[in-house]
């Protein structure tokens, strides 16, 4: 099943994918289809009672280490970002004026389903969720080597759009092979598939469970493959994964001072 | 004056650590900052996330892992974001980390570990502070088993709370519930005050309940 949160009608709705459209899931509502256009598309994520984790990879494919000049790790090169970043399917994420290269980041997205503390790789995927697409988006000229990537770079508002989708972990047969590709305004400029990880799904979920208790709702997201260009307002950015979701993206430009 | 009982503070949104944010830990790092790794000294703040799994209750233990026979621990102050962006309240904490002698990667392994962040009772109203001008009086006591370990000043701020507070928010919009840390102060040697099983670990500030951590071996 593929889940969705959306903003309609002046609430906040569950809905699931049914032939093309959103099936409300609300009670008031419930069965009631709504199209795509009619709504706001929310990340696909049910609130949490407390901080959401939101962990992330740098570095996890190999094509992508080689681009970026640097050794494949040798262990996972992990960093955590705050909830605030994240954003929904059809949102505008900001530019800031006088950068030089902002780019998108395709990534599978790993939500985690029930809590998991000391997971051995070979279990590790009974507690996912599901799956969903993020555009982990970073602004290099912000790069700093303290911390790296640091969350300048990797934590601003509107710069980790997610979704449309929450699609239940048993509808992905293996999502370690499951095609990525990006598109800047309709041209193919990213292509790769999650077998090239370097540090797959069940081995990231037993590396961060060995010290971090990770609950329903958490977050990983997997890292991104070879292929990121620099991204100006008004461009469209699709980032999509097969069998997850296409997630749409308008690059807007900082708003001017007053 | 009978106080009415306000159940425990535990931190609702996401909670922000800030690196070398002390001038003696400045200081000490500076001839080191323009080599590799690093190659330039800090120019944005730099920040890390304590993510909710560390949260650790005053009164509460916090285990350590097996084969970490000591961590760092720190006495924190955290801003307590409010509506409308403005700071709120404040929090003592006491940040606990596997030591690390590089800050070149990010620390999620040192820095996330279950119960890694011991958190005070209450988050105190900032105008009960005289406000985020008033913090830079604020001096907090670290004690491990009773015996003083360290006083950090908030005067010896490199980014005082008002201006690490703005150019936090310039970035990224510190919302309802989430906290900033304004950072931990090393010893004159550069290291920070340590733990091991058995000891517990006390910080003090006026105007403040004492946060009181046991230090355990964890549960095998």
């Amino acid at each position: 099943m593929k889940r969705a949160r959306i903003a309609w009608a002046g609430a906040v709705h569950d809905a699931i994918e049914a032939d093309g459209q959103l099936e409300l899931l609300t009670p008031a509502f419930k069965g009631r289809r709504v199209t795509f256009d009619e709504v706001v598309w929310l990340p696909p994520l049910a609130p949490v009672d407390r901080a959401r984790t939101v962990l992330a990879l740098g570095l996890n494919y190999a094509d992508h280490a080689k681009e970026l000049d640097f050794k494949a790790p040798e262990e996972p090169l992990a960093f955590v970002k705050g909830e605030s970043s994240l954003i929904g399917h059809r949102a505008f994420t900001v530019r800031p004026d006088n950068v030089q290269f902002m780019h998108y980041e395709c990534e599978l997205a790993v939500v985690i389903g029930k809590p998991a503390k000391r997971v051995k790789k070979a279990d590790a995927l009974q507690y996912v969720a599901g799956y969903t697409v993020a555009n982990d988006y970073a602004i290099r000229d912000y790069l700093e080597n303290w911390y790296r990537p640091n969350l300048k770079v990797k934590n601003r508002d509107t710069c980790t759009p997610i979704g449309p989708w929450l699609v239940d972990a048993a509808d992905v047969a293996d999502p370690m092979n499951l095609a990525l590709t990006t598109t800047v305004n309709g041209q193919l400029t990213q292509q790769g598939n999650t077998k090239d990880m370097i540090f797959d799904v069940p081995t990231l979920i037993e590396y961060f469970s060995g010290f971090m208790t990770l609950m329903p709702g958490d977050l990983i997201l997997t890292g991104t493959p070879d292929g990121v260009v620099d991204c100006q307002p008004g461009d469209v950015i699709v980032t999509s994964i097969e069998h997850i979701g296409e997630l749409m993206n308008t690059i807007t430009a900082a708003p001017k001072a007053a | 004056m009978n106080t009415p009982w306000t159940p425990p503070y535990l931190p609702q949104g996401t909670v922000y650590g800030t690196l070398l944010n002390f001038r003696r830990e400045h200081a000490l790092w500076a001839p080191r900052m323009n080599e590799a790794p690093y190659k330039a000294p800090p120019q944005a703040p730099v920040l890390y996330i304590k993510t909710a799994n560390t949260f650790t209750p005053s009164g509460h233990a916090i285990a350590l892992p097996h084969q970490v026979a000591e961590v760092d621990v720190s006495a924190s102050l955290g801003l307590v974001a409010g509506e409308g962006g403005r700071v709120a309240s404040a929090v003592l904490f006491n940040n606990v980390a596997i030591p690390h002698e590089s800050y070149f990667r990010p620390s999620v392994k040192f820095r996330c570990v279950d119960g890694f962040l011991g958190v005070g009772r209450d988050a105190v109203a900032l105008d009960a502070l005289g406000g985020l001008d008033g913090l830079a009086s604020l001096v907090i006591e670290l004690r491990v088993n009773g015996v003083h370990r360290q006083t950090v000043a908030l005067a010896d701020l490199v980014r005082d709370a008002a201006t690490l507070w703005a150019d936090v928010n310039a970035f990224q919009t510190l919302r309802l519930g989430d906290v900033l840390m304004l950072g931990t102060d090393c010893l004159p040697d550069g290291s920070r005050p340590r733990a091991k099983a058995g000891d517990a670990v006390e910080i003090l500030a006026t105007g403040f309940k004492p946060l009181v951590n046991a230090f355990v071996g964890e549960a095998s």
